[in-house]
């Protein structure tokens, strides 16, 4: 007792971000939990157990929903992951002005926000009058109706968030990479090891805490993906790009089915953990600092 | 010679690579802006002009004329501007409670902190839409800002740079007579301020942004944010291109100031909170 008084002066500093903390994030958090047992609309609020979780585990929509999300995880991160390790392989032996030029060049989408791009890119996909299909005709293919297929939709997401992306992870990285002594680069080039050998046995390995934040960080986002869905595909066509953000969203917020909607959030919530934890089981074990 | 020879080809390589890169994504932005002035009977020609001919301002004319856009506007400055103030002083405070002061269950406040950060935002969204609404605040300014507040990430990013604040100095201070929060005020402020500045301007940035929850949060049209308010837009008059790229460039011009102007920041302060 005598210790919380001696550290009054640490519980007084900390105490007015914690009690916002508190009240709007830990308890809608324990809440969520609770939520997810309830069944809770508009028309009831009754306690059913587990009978959300039952309902949603064998509901077709909620499992495409979840293998939607993991083809565009899996789909984006490791692109934009790779995309940003060339990106910051390739800028390392410039000036530093253009350095600073590209790290500034690919950040740029980046402060924009996603609505904004997914606008954009709207009409970039748009059938008839897009500018991606203006260039299909002038290639001499055939315009596609990128988004309006099942077939096409989710892949077109993914190239676009892939293009836009990576910009926060090349500063990340070209810092990381900043950071190791020159001289080992020097080293094993005039052992005479190729570019690639030097990128697989010196840049990685060293850039692997770097490497496994990002991709732990990136998995995260990209599954919550949402804006994009919102406004370029509601969803469709067919259900194949309703992730699992988008998913909950709707059937909170437009079928009101709170309970139900919190089991889903859990579910997607233990995904991730369970992700988290492969992730840095596979890479993690090996970082050398 | 050779040898020289060799690192300018690859040199060569490397930048037409990066140029094909950056090209793909500046392209569509570029493209948002020359259409924002093209006219609107335009838009449609193929193919497109890369530079607009007879540029036009009847675009932001007619964006204007919605007087809505300026309220969405003035929403996003009082959301982000609140946010990020607020942030910036309460995560200070906590990170340096964190980072310098022993009390005990610090250890365990800091873990919930970190393990905070993992939860995605759908877990927490349906409970602290009901808290909101239980509380009478939907649609309000309040909604919009308290639980902005409260991310936890702020916290971490300034606790992990005050830890490397020497503690030597912040004992001569107490020693010398300055009070706790003096201490705190005349010391550890003017030591965090690029921590701070990287903090306030990531928040700025991620408010400015935000879609989701002023989209749930928010049923009257009077008190969208510009994201939100954009999505309005986008539904209202899908196909008018060079009207929905006008507010587009419209709604992110903020942004690309405030990136121009800090753009130090952005491209080093990031690594501040990120790995130690």
């Amino acid at each position: 007792m005598n210790d919380v008084w001696k550290g009054r002066s640490g519980y007084l500093f900390i105490l007015p971000h914690f009690a916002l903390f508190a009240v709007f994030f830990l308890v809608p958090v324990g809440w969520g939990m609770y939520l997810s047992m309830f069944n809770y609309n508009v028309f009831s609020q009754t306690f059913i157990w587990f009978d959300n979780y039952k309902r949603i585990l064998s509901d077709w929509l909620f499992l495409k929903s979840l293998r939607n999300t993991f083809v565009y995880t899996f789909g984006v991160v490791p692109l934009w992951l790779g995309k940003a390790l060339l990106v910051t392989v390739l800028i390392y032996p410039f000036r530093k002005g253009i350095r600073t030029f590209f790290k500034a060049a690919f950040y740029l989408p980046h402060v924009t926000s996603a609505v904004i791009i997914s606008m954009i890119w709207l009409w970039v996909f748009n059938p008839n009058f897009g500018l991606l299909n203006y260039f299909m005709t002038v290639l001499g293919l055939e315009p596609v109706v990128w988004l309006g297929r099942s077939l096409t939709a989710m892949p077109s997401l993914i190239v676009m968030q892939v293009i836009m992306g990576g910009g926060s992870t090349i500063v990340l990285l070209s810092a990381a990479m900043a950071s190791i002594p020159e001289y080992y680069f020097e080293a094993a080039t005039l052992e005479g090891a190729g570019s690639w050998t030097v990128f697989r046995k010196i840049t990685v390995p060293l850039l692997k805490p770097t490497i496994l934040y990002a991709l732990v960080m990136g998995t995260i986002a990209n599954f919550q993906t949402f804006s994009n869905i919102y406004i370029m595909t509601s969803g469709g066509p067919e259900f194949s790009t309703t992730t699992i953000a988008y998913l909950i969203y709707e059937t909170a917020f437009k079928n009101y089915n709170l309970g139900l909607a919190s089991a889903m959030s859990m579910v997607m919530f233990a995904i991730l953990v369970v992700l988290g934890i492969i992730q840095f089981k596979w890479l993690g074990s090996n970082v050398e600092y | 010679m050779k040898a020289k020879t060799k690192t300018n080809i690859k040199k060569a390589i490397s930048l037409v690579i990066l140029g094909v890169l950056a090209s793909l994504a500046f392209i569509p932005l570029y493209w948002m802006v020359a259409t924002a002035f093209t006219q609107p009977s335009l838009t449609m020609k193929f193919p497109p002009d890369i530079i607009p001919k007879n540029p036009t301002l009847q675009n932001f004319k007619d964006l204007f004329e919605r007087k809505i856009i300026f309220r969405w506007t003035l929403n996003s400055f009082i959301v982000a501007g609140t946010v990020t103030l607020a942030q910036i002083f309460v995560c200070a405070m906590a990170g340096y409670a964190l980072a310098k002061k022993k009390f005990p269950g610090s250890k365990v406040i800091f873990s919930i902190y970190i393990a905070s950060m993992m939860i995605p935002t759908q877990v927490t969204l349906v409970p602290l839409y009901i808290l909101i609404s239980k509380m009478g605040m939907v649609d309000t300014y309040q909604a919009l800002i308290l639980p902005a507040i409260a991310a936890p990430f702020g916290v971490f990013l300034m606790r992990q740079f005050m830890v490397s604040v020497p503690t030597e100095i912040i004992e001569a201070a107490r020693i010398d007579g300055a009070s706790e929060f003096r201490t705190f005020t005349k010391i550890i402020v003017p030591i965090s301020k690029p921590a701070m500045a990287v903090l306030g301007i990531f928040t700025f940035m991620g408010q400015w942004n935000s879609f989701l929850w002023p989209l749930i949060v928010t049923n009257t049209s009077e008190m969208r944010t510009l994201q939100a308010g954009l999505s309005l837009l986008q539904e209202q008059v899908p196909m008018q291109y060079s009207y929905l790229m006008a507010s587009a460039t419209y709604s992110a011009i903020p942004m690309i100031i405030v990136f121009l102007a800090f753009q130090r920041y952005f491209l080093q302060g990031i690594t501040v909170g990120a790995i130690k």
